[in-house]
């Protein structure tokens, strides 16, 4: 009963995003403000209906409901509660429906706080969301409907993969969806803006807290994503430029470089008709990203059920949204206005050269993730891509980038002076070569490669330092000065400070972790003792035992350092008897400064096990830079300014009943 | 500068970039591609042995032999027409099985192909999608209907 409630009310969600789709946009463009009205409770209808939807789906996994055929191919009686939520997304019918979800989450959000916004812009904006949302209903009730019944439901269900079950896993499909969902409001506000004819600072200011909240989600859910392939794969690395995660890694560095340009238009008015260009451009990868990993065009734990049919249903939402979108952009955009003129040297300036960059480095990631599908599809013949392609490609593009962003904070708005800026850079300069100087002493025998990466890092820090110090006159003005004067630092300057901080705490540990890490693969018996970067680790037993819903095996590893006891890990194997299938959970010992890692693999206490170890220096640093990244964001986005959505001085402006500033 | 520069200057910036992307691909595709083969398609294909490659195919029944150590093995890559044998050192993936899909990376010397990965990512089918299609075109696709 409660799965049909679901699907009646999936069937609501459509029917509420049709009229939304179509009524608020005739209304806007006769300026009948009843018509344009329907737009706001018409989100929240729809926003409840398919809340209703996933609630009802919710339910019938968590109490395994298995006469729904869903449930009964995804989960398993036996399975902890957390896997049993979770795995409401673990599938593919399942995961589109939290795709909607989080789409008219956005819409929702957007009727309820942008009581601010111009009456026309809001609805025009709510009408192209919904013909989303109308493009993915009709998606999931034509193709992927996760409420049809079984008949005679089987005694137990089939179980969710087990790599999924993990509780870094558990979270990574909401975030990540809430990252490439958060663009479709870009997208939503760029689409508006093309019918409107007019892109000005306002249309910026919204933007960019939706762009932001995106990206920020984004940036969590991909690291989690990673954060969960190191310590589940079991391979010891994080990033492996699988097409899989290059989707996700694509509308990152758009959606970046739109983050950036938003800045310009806000400030400047200048730089228009491109971040428009590129707010379509993030969300068209972005819908590639779902096309990609949900047509099982890539082989991935992403890809469910290979259905021709699904994958070309995507790529025609695709084709149709992304081209009616490029065709209006062609239309209108050289009509727009010419904004604020600038210098090449200027802080405008070094933000079209991080959009350039940003957008080549896109564009080398696209290449090296389709160009295999590409050759396939016309020439039959099969090749992979893998790391040694974007090291050559993806990192030169990074070095200028990474030495542009100490310099492009330091310049001023329209016509910027760069000797002022590089002289300001000493600092920059001085820990750049502190820290090469440094590590090369350390080791001297070795490659340059991170000797280059950390001077990089010292380079970015230095110069973000330094920006900020200047800023607030630290040694230059009185102390107490200095610290009113960052009180009153609005707090997006404090959200970039952060995250370009972030981004060079994250350099080093890419940087430390392909150049220095080192792996022991050995056959261990009880009592086998080896030795790595200085540590030394003792196999003292495995044990079997018995989880919830698997058998395992599980070793002890005693690490030492000279001679004296500092942990015991315990690695896993664990097998799935539902599925067959194996998986091993590593265990790792962190310090700030590396990871061991601890693998157990394969065998038996006669014949020994397969144990793998790694030393994983600085590692911690990539997660810890990119939570500080978001971190970041986080702040920037409690910017009072972007809270409001409006300036400051318009704040206090007396809002009618109708939730409509006076002047409207 | 005038609007009409300033554009220019623009797009000839962002062609520019374009050029270096494409530059940087084609120079690093290159050296970097990794060509898919089947057992089959190695008896009249010369390859590099100093260039890796990708082998995929079905792990045959009863070819897996593990060194004293255990840390070394050997097995052997069929086509169900023709196979080849693999020795890798390192801990086979959780997946590995002798019977089922499997895709190793390294270099092919003399006739014996030395792995320096070995991939067992699969699909519900425990097939890589590769060693279906290759499977597929000789004709000894049995998998599931879902392919």
């Amino acid at each position: 009963m409660i799965a049909e409630l679901g699907h009646y009310a999936l069937v609501l969600a459509l029917l509420i995003a049709l009229v939304q789709t179509t009524v608020p946009l005739y209304g806007a463009a006769k300026n009948d403000f009843s018509l344009m009205g329907v737009a706001q409770p018409a989100a929240t209808a729809q926003f409840i209906a398919i809340a209703i939807a996933f609630g009802a789906l919710t339910h019938a996994y968590v109490t395994s409901d298995f006469s729904v055929i869903n449930v009964a191919e995804n989960s398993h009686s036996l399975k902890p509660l957390l896997y049993k939520i979770s795995g409401v997304w673990g599938n593919h019918e399942g995961s589109m429906i939290l795709w909607v979800l989080i789409l008219a989450l956005f819409g929702f959000a957007v009727a309820q706080f942008g009581i601010h916004l111009p009456p026309t812009l809001k609805a025009r904006v709510l009408s192209v969301q919904a013909s989303i949302g109308v493009a993915f209903l009709g998606f999931i009730l034509l193709t992927s409907n996760p409420f049809l019944r079984l008949d005679p439901p089987p005694v137990d269900g089939r179980d969710l993969n087990p790599l999924l079950q993990d509780p870094g896993l558990a979270f990574h499909p909401p975030m990540l969806y809430l990252g490439y969902v958060g663009f479709s409001m870009a997208f939503s506000f760029a689409v508006a803006a093309l019918i409107e004819g007019r892109v000005d600072p306002a249309w910026a200011r919204w933007v960019r807290p939706w762009t932001l909240a995106a990206w920020i989600a984004l940036t969590a859910g991909i690291t989690l994503g990673s954060w969960w392939a190191y310590y589940e794969l079991g391979w010891g690395g994080w990033w492996y430029w699988d097409p899989v995660e290059n989707a996700s890694f694509m509308p990152w560095l758009s959606g970046t470089a739109l983050l950036h340009s938003a800045v310009v238009v806000e400030k400047r008015d200048a730089l228009k008709s491109w971040t428009i260009l590129l707010a379509i451009l993030t969300f068209a990868l972005s819908l590639m990203g779902t096309f990609l990993v949900r047509s099982g065009v890539l082989t991935s734990v992403h890809a469910f059920a290979v259905d021709p049919e699904r994958g070309l249903y995507i790529l025609a939402i695709l084709v149709l949204f992304v081209g009616g979108a490029l065709i209006m952009f062609a239309l209108r955009a050289p009509s727009m206005k010419l904004g604020g003129l600038f210098q090449p040297i200027s802080r405008e300036g070094g933000l079209v050269m991080n959009n350039l960059l940003l957008s080549v480095a896109t564009a080398t990631v696209f290449i090296g993730t389709l160009y295999p599908l590409f050759l396939d599809a016309t020439t039959g013949q099969k090749v992979s891509v893998g790391p040694p392609f974007f090291n050559a490609t993806f990192v030169p593009v990074m070095i200028p980038l990474v030495l542009l962003m100490a310099i492009g904070p330091m310049l001023a708005w329209k016509r910027g002076d760069l000797s002022a800026a590089m002289s300001r850079l000493w600092f920059a300069v001085a820990l750049s070569f502190g820290i090469g100087i440094f590590v090369f002493w350390l080791h001297s025998n070795e490659p340059l490669t991170p000797v280059i990466g950390f001077a990089l890092a010292g380079w970015l820090a230095g110069g973000t330092l330094k920006e900020f110090a200047d800023r607030i006159g630290l040694f230059r003005d009185q102390l107490s000065k200095s610290l009113s004067k960052a009180r009153r630092l609005p707090r997006s300057a404090y959200g970039m400070t952060l995250a370009h901080l972030g981004l060079s705490i994250f350099i080093c540990g890419a940087v430390a972790d392909s150049a220095w890490r080192t792996e022991v693969v050995l056959n261990a018996k009880e009592r086998d003792k080896t030795s790595i970067a200085g540590f030394e680790a003792q196999l003292e037993n495995v044990e079997r035992l018995e989880g919830p819903n698997y058998h395992l095996e599980r070793a002890t590893v005693v690490i030492r350092k000279n001679g004296k006891y500092v942990t015991s890990v315990f690695p896993e194997r664990r097998f799935y008897p539902v599925q067959q299938m194996p998986t091993t959970e590593a265990a790792i010992y962190t310090t700030l400064l590396a990871d061991v890692y601890v693998s157990l693999g394969e065998g038996s206490k006669a014949q020994g096990w397969t144990l793998r170890l790694w030393y994983n220096p600085l590692i911690p640093w990539i997660w810890a830079g990119c939570l500080i990244m978001v971190l970041g964001g986080l702040v920037s986005l409690s910017d009072r300014r972007l809270r409001i959505g409006t300036p400051l001085k318009r704040a206090h402006k007396k809002v009618q009943a109708n939730g409509l500033p006076e002047n409207a | 500068m005038t609007p009409k520069r300033r554009r220019l200057t623009m797009v000839g910036l962002g062609l520019l970039m374009v050029a270096t992307a494409t530059t940087l691909a084609l120079n690093a595709f290159e050296d970097t591609l990794v060509f898919f083969y089947s057992p089959t398609d190695l008896i009249d294909t010369k390859t590099n042995p100093k260039k890796q490659i990708r082998v995929g195919g079905l792990v045959e029944e009863k070819s897996l032999l593990k060194s004293g150590d255990g840390l070394s093995v050997s097995f052997t890559i069929t086509d169900l027409d023709n196979s080849l044998p693999v020795i890798f050192n390192g801990a086979l993936p959780d997946l590995f099985r002798e019977g089922q899909g499997v895709v190793a990376e390294g270099y092919l010397v003399d006739g014996l192909f030395q792995a320096k990965h070995v991939l067992a990512k699969h699909d519900e089918n425990y097939m890589p999608k590769e060693v279906a299609d290759s499977l597929k075109k000789s004709g000894k696709w049995k998998g599931g209907s879902k392919q």
